[in-house]
């Protein structure tokens, strides 16, 4: 395990480093650049001077002077965009309120998506199958604006039980992170819901339930663990995709997280922080894949890995 | 000498209809009423374009066309009279006329994707799964990369990166924006297909039929597309039925940030995104400009996600028991 778990660790730095380079290319191949503002058109000496400022003037300076400046200390350098701001500085004020968005969302649709799709396996065919199905599909179905903006204007604007447009409290947390979770909540029961069927209808359950085990020891113990392996393959990139934030809450609930830089960067061609989101993001994919295959093993021994 | 057979005897066996895709499709009522509301929808949205997206004979708009404006009906609720059955927006354009148009370039969005992340995924997935080596680790690697690059930011870098030599090259602002959307859209999602039908490949190349073909002396072109791609018919077409939904999402995203369709033309999405405020403000809301666009993109998706759900169960003997 330890060997599995070092081999992959070790591979990191190369698929990081291939992220990095093709990234790259395709902020370089993007038409415009940062620094050509409509409104306000820089005089062409000082765009030169600050292109050169930025080691931005050539795409072989660019790449010869912020990687190594990456490895050597951590620091993806100077927004170009926010001319005043380091990239380091962006990521450091966002990732940490998108990840304690993220951690609750996340955490709210394993433990909503896991308990609805055993619920509906159990009473399959039944009013709570056929409603939560339904429920998870219509989830799926609308766009997240529509849905997170259904929310701030049910329960924050007309009925008044959260707050409006504020980051900081606890009751804040929790209309943004109902909307991040709705998806992957819908997914999880879907997922769940499957290997669940597939799973009490295996002979070790009929054993358990006529050695006299209760029908939900069975069910929450014994079958669970088998079900929910496809759930943890989706958790991964979810997750992933959770901590970084979403755009969409976070424009409509006014959250100051990591997700409105993923749109911003890119709009604004602002190429130092693309690199530095698309980093932190592809440095969380790997590591929860990594988790999820050790869990894997973990959850059953009967998986080997490597 | 003459060969005397024995007399055949007539087995009185019962009219057993054979056991085939379609009629399994048929018995499944995901699919059926699904796929029926589908057809529906495609049929009325396409076949209404004549009245909803093209000029008169004589030069004038019909009274349902997309872009036909007139102030003195300017956010009109819906009423009985024929182009206001769905209201009109803040230019006094038939919410009607737009999300019929906006309905078949949604679809088409959705299709196109799904028609390139076939191709693109298939043919990635059957190299890497049939010739293994390194260019399959070369292939999956890629995919694994791609996979770890947010996703968001491939469609909007592949959609500003391209709009403009897209635009040069067809001479249109309209084709070159409809075009680098679903580029953009389609490419990023061929990654699961590939995945999918990779593993799939490996375990069909293991089996006896494909050796026996190599043996054979069949070109690699040949085992392709008479053995490997009817075999993997079923994986496909779920898959792809499951892309056209997220399409469709995504282009609504994408209207969102404002760099989706380009206005005036309509999409379910961008006439959502655009009914937003109106539809949510406490005020005097305009409901109908979200309600709309809303319901006839939740029940299209929905029914997608049913036809896909079904054909899964159909194709995939493992999750039999799963059928509802």
């Amino acid at each position: 395990m330890m060997r599995f778990i070092c081999y992959r660790l070790l591979q990191f730095p190369l698929i990081l480093a291939i992220i990095y380079v093709v990234t790259f290319a395709l902020a370089w191949l993007a038409p415009g650049n940062p620094l050509d503002d409509p409104d306000r058109p820089l005089d062409p000496a000082a765009k030169a001077q600050l292109l050169e400022q930025f080691h931005a003037d050539s795409p072989w300076k660019f790449l010869a002077y912020y990687p190594w400046r990456l490895i050597t200390t951590g620091d993806f350098g100077p927004s170009m965009a926010y001319l005043e701001w380091d990239v380091n500085e962006i990521l450091g004020a966002s990732l940490p309120v998108s990840i304690t968005l993220g951690m609750f969302a996340i955490t709210l649709a394993t433990l909503l998506g896991v308990g609805i799709g055993t619920m509906a396996a159990v009473r399959r065919g039944g009013a709570f199958d056929w409603f939560s199905l339904t429920v998870a599909l219509v989830g799926i179905s609308l766009p997240s604006f529509v849905v997170a903006s259904m929310l701030l204007s049910i329960f924050a604007v007309w009925l008044g039980w959260f707050p409006v447009g504020q980051w900081g409290s606890l009751r804040d947390l929790v209309l943004p992170g109902v909307s991040l979770a709705l998806l992957p909540m819908a997914y999880i029961a879907r997922l769940t819901r499957v290997s669940m069927i597939d799973t009490l209808s295996s002979d070790y359950v009929r054993t358990a339930r006529a050695k006299g085990l209760t029908r939900s020891t069975v069910i929450w113990k014994h079958c669970l663990r088998n079900a929910v392996l496809p759930v943890l393959s989706y958790l991964g990139p979810a997750a992933a995709m959770a901590l970084t934030g979403s755009f969409v809450v976070e424009e409509v609930f006014n959250v100051p997280g990591l997700g409105q830089h993923f749109v911003n960067s890119v709009a604004n061609r602002d190429r130092t922080l693309i690199l530095g989101v698309v980093m932190v993001y592809g440095t969380l994919v790997l590591l929860f894949n990594l988790l999820v295959d050790v869990a894997y093993a973990w959850i059953d021994p009967r998986i080997e890995v490597g | 000498m003459t060969m005397t057979s024995p007399l055949p005897i007539p087995l009185p066996l019962a009219e057993v209809p054979p056991d085939t895709v379609w009629r399994r499709m048929r018995q499944s009522g995901r699919i059926v009423i699904g796929g029926g509301i589908l057809l529906v929808m495609l049929l009325v949205c396409v076949g209404s374009l004549p009245w909803t997206a093209f000029e008169n004979a004589d030069g004038s708009l019909p009274a349902m066309h997309y872009d036909r404006q007139d102030p003195t009906q300017a956010v009109q609720p819906p009423s009985a009279a024929m182009p206001l059955w769905f209201g009109t927006d803040k230019l006094g354009r038939s919410l009607l006329g737009r999300c019929l148009v906006g309905g078949a370039i949604s679809l088409f969005i959705g299709l196109a994707a799904a028609a390139i992340s076939v191709v693109v995924g298939v043919t990635v997935g059957l190299i890497a799964g049939y010739r293994g080596g390194w260019i399959d680790a070369l292939l999956m690697r890629s995919v694994d990369v791609l996979f770890a690059l947010p996703y968001v930011l491939m469609v909007i870098l592949i959609k500003v990166g391209f709009e403009d030599h897209f635009a040069r090259w067809f001479g249109d602002r309209y084709v070159a924006n409809l075009v680098v959307l679903f580029v953009a859209i389609g490419s990023v999602s061929w990654l699961t297909m590939a995945r999918v039908i990779r593993g799939q490949v490996l375990s069909l190349r293991a089996q006896p039929f494909i050796e026996a073909c190599r043996a054979g002396g069949l070109r690699e072109w040949r085992i392709f597309t008479r053995h490997l791609l009817p075999n993997l018919v079923g994986p496909i077409t779920v898959y792809a039925t499951l892309i056209v939904p997220q399409a469709i999402l995504q282009e609504s995203f994408l209207s969102f940030l404002g760099i989706g369709i380009q206005a005036p033309l309509p999409t379910w999405g961008s006439l959502a995104s655009d009914g937003l405020l109106p539809a949510l403000n406490p005020i005097d809301p305009d409901w109908w400009l979200l309600l709309f666009p809303c319901v006839l993109l939740a029940v299209t998706l929905l029914s997608l996600n049913f036809v896909g759900d079904g054909l899964r169960d159909l194709f995939d003997p493992k999750r039999e028991a799963a059928k509802i």
